[in-house]
């Protein structure tokens, strides 16, 4: 590590010193990606955090890209029904690593309002590994501004080497998730084992 | 627009094999609707379409019912002589309904501006023979609709274009508008469950969850 004196003295003399880790995480979390992808009213909500008045452009993150191929951040935005599961899976195993994921509103942490619906996934932790989670119904856009900062915030932390990176720095963890299949009144499996883990009840 | 009555005393001149029936209704409103067998509803839709005083060329809305098999009570007031002196006595009827499934289609008229007309067709029961003719050939906006009733209510329309299902996937087996359907159990953790949730969250967490 270098010394703080000289830090502070190659400075004054216009000479930044920082570990390749910093500069790294610097410049990706100022240049998030998202994917165009909404699926109810968080989507509006979504597109309104993009325009001139709440301007997500100001964090980096404005270039919504409509294809999986190019995109950092998935954005699940709104209710997921059972039958679109499996297509958000598929899209987020689509995406390039590193890849986050924002659950935002009630219905995508957890079904919100339709939890008790037969047709509607409990969240898409079941399935995704969940970066930042907004709630609100639907959230403002400033939520969501404030859940994307969060994430630049988890993205600026993260190691590049050491026990603790992230897993996409794994090479033995692989990238993508295993999508579900429809069954007869479910999702099979209804759930990854991996990714989800329901809380305990203490009382 | 002529009253009900009217239409149905004009169809039974036109069609005499058909076996007609009005419904009255509760609600407030009253909306009365048309009963039609199931075998001449095509005919009886096609008339209503066709008749120059009628024109009901537009069927803004097709929904499904389901009737399990009830038994349905009814107060009847009676009189009944008792010692020679006449007295009113309220009675509990009980009859059977045996159980089927309800397809309704509201028809207007966009050419002389009224409507609606209720029309309804019931299967014969909700297992078994749940066929009903499609009515998609004469209105096509009902293809849609009618493909979400077979969805969600397993009417099979005979004659439709396209019958598949709509909102839930292929392969996905039951029902789910119908009542005695069981949705599949996914329970989550709830932090306060209540009612139904309750029961549920007992059968998950059977030491954790008291009262």
């Amino acid at each position: 590590m270098i010394d703080e004196g000289l830090k502070n003295q190659l400075h004054k003399q216009g000479i930044h010193v920082l570990l390749l880790e910093n500069a790294y995480n610097w410049g990706r979390a100022n240049s998030v990606w998202p994917l165009t992808f909404g699926l109810a009213c968080c989507a509006i909500e979504m597109m309104a955090a993009s325009m001139a008045r709440f301007d997500l452009a100001r964090f980096g993150a404005e270039v919504f890209r409509p294809s999986p191929r190019q995109a950092d951040l998935m954005i699940v935005a709104g209710t997921v029904t059972k039958k679109m599961a499996p297509l958000v899976v598929r899209l987020y195993n689509q995406m390039p690593e590193p890849k986050y994921v924002i659950a935002m509103g009630a219905c995508a942490i957890s079904g919100g309002p339709f939890k008790q619906g037969y047709n509607v996934l409990k969240g898409i932790d079941r399935y995704l590994p969940v970066d930042v989670s907004i709630p609100g119904c639907p959230p403002r856009p400033e939520a969501l501004i404030h859940g994307i900062i969060m994430l630049q915030e988890k993205i600026k932390g993260q190691k590049l080497t050491g026990p603790d990176r992230p897993r996409f720095l794994k090479a033995e963890v692989p990238g993508d998730y295993p999508v579900p299949a429809y069954a007869e009144d479910d999702l099979e499996p209804s759930k990854n084992p991996e990714v989800w883990h329901p809380p305990l009840i203490k009382r | 627009m002529e009253t009900l009555e009217q239409i149905k005393t004009r169809l039974e001149k036109e069609l005499p094999m058909t076996q007609l029936d009005i419904v009255a209704n509760d609600c407030p409103a009253g909306e009365r609707s048309l009963l039609v067998a199931a075998p001449s509803a095509l005919a009886v839709a096609r008339f209503l379409r066709d008749d120059s005083q009628l024109k009901l060329d537009y069927c803004s809305n097709v929904t499904g019912i389901d009737w399990p098999q009830a038994t349905i009570k009814t107060k009847v007031k009676k009189k009944v002589a008792v010692g020679g002196v006449e007295k009113e006595i309220e009675e509990i009827v009980e009859t059977l309904r045996s159980g089927h499934l309800e397809v309704v289609y509201h028809l207007y008229s966009m050419a002389l501006k009224h409507g609606p007309v209720v029309l309804r067709m019931r299967t014969e029961n909700r297992t078994g023979h749940t066929h009903l003719p499609s009515l998609t050939p004469l209105w096509r906006g009902a293809e849609l609709q009618e493909r979400e009733v077979f969805d969600l209510y397993g009417v099979i329309f005979d004659g439709h274009p396209d019958l598949r299902r709509i909102l839930m996937w292929d392969g996905f087996a039951g029902f789910p508008m119908r009542r005695d359907y069981v949705s599949p159990d996914d329970f989550e953790y709830e932090p306060t469950p209540h009612d139904e949730v309750l029961e549920q969250a007992r059968k998950h967490y059977p030491t954790e969850v008291k009262a």
